[in-house]
């Protein structure tokens, strides 16, 4: 063990003892899930090419568990929304988030994604978080990759602590009445 | 030989006279209007006579005149290129609000889209148009947002502060 280099993630809190460890099953699910978020990249601008870079050797999103980008909503956990939405395509947007199974998490990666950026005006959705929830939002115009990165992993924290019985809750489901989801 | 500005405009007030008017030249293309009423029928003349031969639609495209009088509230702006003789024209109409005016999409195949963005953005209505909805922005909005009344930002826009941008109640 001691000679490879490899970073394993530590394991959650518990109790140690002759061949058994207990701990909460919250905190494996957690664990679990925070380190196999499949990404699903709704790029539309040049944020995405940033994710390209994320994605890429040089800061290996592959890291963080983030290997396998999923171009399938059904098999996403995490939707990375990384560009101008224009009002035309938030039906769209929305249909994708729809799509995808819960858990599921949205990250806004970008001024536009985040708040319609410079595009202040008539055809620009001023903002995602006005037609689907959003967890973590990535400033930056387009955002740095290790930004993007810093992002994803904020999110993991949210992930690795969030309540297995969080999407059952009357919160949540009350967030989603919001968005007429 | 060239096509001389000249000889169109001689050709366009034979067959039109009062109709088309304010011949000039305009940073290096020659413009002149033509009345709403003949407008079709000057574009016709551009494309089929053989001399002008104008046969091709390079682009048309509206403008929202509001301090214009009441007939000038509109502009219906079209620009035709001679590839032979490689001269470009330009032809503007004038109409009142509400903009009404002959389509032309029964000489131009490619006026089909762009009359249907002069609509989706200036409410401009093209008689005659096959099918004359909105082409680029999406199909619930109700205003035509070229127009100098629509308000240049977002009315959901959340996260300003208008202290950050200079305005006051009396600017903005």
């Amino acid at each position: 063990m001691s000679t490879t280099k490899t970073n394993m993630v530590a394991p959650p809190e518990g109790v140690v003892g002759e061949g058994f460890f207990a701990t909460k099953l919250n905190d494996v699910v957690g664990l679990a899930r925070a380190n196999s978020l499949w990404p699903l990249p709704f790029a539309t601008s040049c944020c995405g090419i940033e994710f390209m870079a994320t994605m890429a050797s040089h800061y290996d999103l592959a890291r963080f568990g983030s290997e396998r980008v999923s171009f399938s909503p059904r098999q996403a956990d995490m939707l990375m929304v990384m560009g101008t939405i224009s009002k035309k395509m938030a039906p769209i947007l929305r249909q994708v988030y729809e799509q995808m199974s819960e858990p599921r998490w949205v990250i806004a990666v970008g001024a536009c994604a985040s708040s319609g950026g410079v595009f202040d005006t008539y055809s620009v959705l001023q903002g995602i978080d006005k037609v689907i929830p959003v967890d973590v939002y990535v400033p930056g115009c387009p955002p740095r990759p290790e930004q993007i990165v810093q992002g994803v992993m904020q999110l993991q924290e949210l992930v690795r602590n969030e309540s297995v019985r969080r999407r059952n809750s009357p919160e949540y489901k009350e967030l989603l009445a919001s968005y007429n989801l | 030989m060239a096509l001389e500005t000249a000889l169109i405009q001689e050709k366009l007030s034979q067959n039109f006279g009062h109709n088309v008017l304010n011949f000039e030249m305009k940073r290096d293309i020659f413009t002149f209007e033509a009345t709403p009423e003949t407008i079709h029928e000057v574009i016709r003349f551009l494309k089929e006579q053989e001399e002008l031969n104008f046969h091709f639609l390079t682009d048309l495209t509206g403008i929202h005149f509001p301090d214009n009088d009441d007939t000038h509230q509109f502009a219906v702006v079209y620009q035709m290129h001679n590839w032979i003789e490689n001269v470009r024209v330009r032809v503007k109409t004038f109409l009142p609000d509400p903009a009404e005016v002959d389509t032309v999409t029964d000489l131009f195949l490619c006026a089909n889209w762009m009359e249907r963005e002069a609509w989706d953005f200036f409410g401009i209505n093209f008689k005659g148009h096959p099918q004359l909805k909105r082409i680029l922005n999406m199909e619930e909005m109700v205003s035509h947002p070229m127009r100098k009344e629509f308000p240049m930002e977002d009315s959901g826009r959340t996260d300003k502060d208008d202290r950050f941008f200079g305005r006051t109640p009396v600017n903005n």
